[in-house]
């Protein structure tokens, strides 16, 4: 048995989670139905956190996981859920900032082009062998380390967003 | 292709570690199959534990002692008429058991039944076991929704608000228990400092730390680890929608909950789904807090004596389920018409006895020659059936609590979650960091 690890980071794996992605994405925006369109984004979440392992980064797919697919979309299953979708359905799908919409994709397809163009000097010619089996050491040394301040006050801002909300829901304080 | 089933044999690792696709496809299916009988096995248990809970006898016709009744029951739901409500979304109705299964199924990837007994050993092994059975919510959410009913409506509704109410309690418990893989303090009951202080989040990592620490984390920083361990123990009845937690699926109040609506094989999935998560739950209490694989005084009653007279246990136990079996076999009526169930208990009985004196004999070769595979052997027998005594425990935990507590009301459900675990989870994660600190 050869015993170095073969890696991970197959192109077809990569294509296959992309094109998950994308399409994920694109049935988001496509669908008439929110709950359907709420189970496409879940299905784009769990191919970014496979990049994310091919990326070798498990703990920030875990947390991808746990956090978005697991978390979050629940709370948006649970909200949509409660909303009346008779109304939505018979609404139009799209308003009318389409021409800023236009705008910003243009400019995102000028950036992807413009990277894929000069892609040999942005980037390095060889991924850098990062260690996979201390991930999550290296993540929580820089974010109680090197990052502390940036962490705490994200956190803060967090706060802040619940006991507004808090503050916004309850009739009574 | 010998060669190839061979060649994994010899080694030390998981088949991931080993990067053995071949062993790790059989691990996979004998993992499956294994849960699958054990989920078999438990719908038995249950509903006879249960009826004796309440002084009645339980399945008792199909096969003695009703030991065929789960066969009958998969044979009646195969064969049952699949419905699928007119105004249901279809695709929708028909991927949410898929997805329950899915998620329950795929964190025993990770679940450690010895140190190289795993299918993997994910060095963010607990985090993923947590996501993914996070997951599990999602189909049980669908399904209330896509019946396009009001009672299954109402069951995912409040399973998906108790699941996330749960899930942070349990997360911070399960958060306290990695950090004391990294607290190598002295403690209480603790051994002394042994590693350069880092912890760890694979599932094997958190038991071997156990090992090295000579402390179950149960024990550890006494009472901390109780402590989280009971906020787990609690989380992860809530987790699986057992009860007294099984609001979900509250038949007094909503027919079925969130399954009204399915029948036939797509119940039998959620089912299914539902005693698989348990025993995954269960085996992340056992792998954070009861030492994994680990036998009882692995330190304290150490010696190959001792290692001998513990590799016996899990001969004795099948030859004390035959016992069982044999004294049923005995006071069985003694008419013409109970002649094939005797026969066949006694079969049953035969079939303990043999596997209990096979174990047996394994035990007893391990310690008599000095054969490298028997020792081996031997070695496996032991940290599975350590693993599996202890989830035992629990999944009968789940039955008595079902037979003993009342139903929770749901604001009393969340008052508990967010009011009273929430808080001491969090409490007993910083005195931990404290301790952990300090000693």
């Amino acid at each position: 048995m050869n015993p170095a690890m073969t890696p991970v980071a197959t192109p077809f794996f990569f294509y296959l989670l992309s094109g998950l992605a994308i399409l994920g994405g694109l049935l988001v925006i496509t669908r008439r139905n929110a709950v359907h369109s709420a189970l496409a984004l879940i299905v784009t979440l769990l191919a970014v956190a496979g990049l994310y392992l091919m990326l070798y980064a498990p703990f920030v797919a875990g947390v991808q996981i746990i956090v978005y697919a697991g978390g979050i979309m629940v709370l948006f299953l649970f909200v949509i859920m409660l909303v009346n979708l008779e109304r939505t359905i018979r609404e139009r799908q799209f308003n009318r900032i389409w021409p800023v919409g236009l705008v910003a994709g243009c400019a995102l397809l000028a950036l992807f082009l413009g990277v894929y163009a000069k892609g040999k000097s942005l980037f390095p010619e060889q991924a850098r062998g990062l260690a996979e089996g201390n991930n999550t050491q290296q993540i929580g040394e820089m974010l109680y380390g090197n990052y502390m301040f940036a962490f705490e006050i994200a956190s803060l801002l967090l706060l802040v967003a619940i006991l507004g909300a808090v503050i916004m829901a309850k009739k009574r304080i | 292709m010998l060669n190839a089933l061979m060649s994994y044999l010899g080694s030390n690792v998981t088949p991931g570690e080993a990067n053995n696709q071949l062993w790790a496809l059989i691990y996979v299916l004998i993992i499956f199959a294994g849960v699958s009988v054990a989920v078999v096995a438990m719908n038995w248990l249950e509903r006879k534990a249960l009826a004796h809970f309440q002084v009645r006898l339980g399945p008792m016709r199909v096969g003695p002692h009703g030991l065929l009744q789960p066969i009958a029951d998969a044979v009646k739901l195969l064969l049952k008429e699949d419905i699928i409500p007119a105004e249901a979304d279809k695709f929708v109705f028909w991927i949410a058991p898929l997805i329950g299964l899915l998620a329950a199924f795929t964190v025993y990837t990770v679940v450690p039944f010895g140190p190289s007994q795993a299918v993997s050993d994910m060095n963010i092994g607990i985090l993923f076991m947590l996501g993914v059975s996070s997951l599990a919510v999602l189909g049980i959410v669908m399904a209330g929704w896509a019946s396009n009913s009001h009672y299954p409506l109402i069951g995912a509704l409040r399973s998906s608000a108790q699941m996330v109410s749960y899930e942070v309690a349990m997360g911070m418990a399960v958060v306290s228990a990695v950090l004391m893989t990294s607290l190598h303090g002295t403690g209480l009951y603790g051994a002394s400092s042994l590693s350069d202080g880092t912890g760890t989040l694979s599932m094997i990592g958190i038991v071997q730390a156990q090992q090295e620490q000579q402390v179950w984390f149960l024990f550890k920083f006494f009472p901390l680890g109780l402590i989280a361990f009971v906020i787990f123990a609690i989380a992860m009845v809530a987790e699986t929608n057992r009860a007294p937690f099984d609001l979900p699926e509250a038949e007094s109040e909503l027919t079925a909950g969130f399954h009204t609506e399915y029948s036939g094989l797509r119940w039998s999935l959620f089912m299914l789904a539902e005693y698989a998560a348990m025993i995954a739950v269960s085996s992340i209490a056992v792998t954070l807090w009861l030492g994994g694989w680990m036998r009882p005084f692995p330190h304290w009653l150490s010696g190959s004596v001792w290692d001998f007279i513990f590799s016996l246990f899990p001969g004795l136990t099948f030859l004390g389920l035959a016992a069982i079996a044999v004294r049923g076999t005995l006071r069985m009526p003694k008419h013409n018409y109970f002649r094939v169930q005797t026969i066949g208990l006694g079969a049953f009985a035969l079939v303990l006895g043999g596997i209990g004196l096979l174990l047996l004999a394994i035990a007893i070769g391990a310690r008599a020659s000095s054969s490298e595979a028997i020792a081996r052997a031997a070695d496996s027998m032991n940290n599975i059936y350590w693993f599996m005594i202890k989830i035992a425990v629990f999944m009968y935990l789940f039955i008595w609590y079902r037979a003993t507590w009342p139903r929770y009301r749901f604001d009393q459900l969340m008052k508990v979650g967010w009011k009273v675990m929430l808080p001491i989870s969090l409490g007993v994660l910083i005195v931990t960091a404290i301790v952990g600190v300090i000693a």
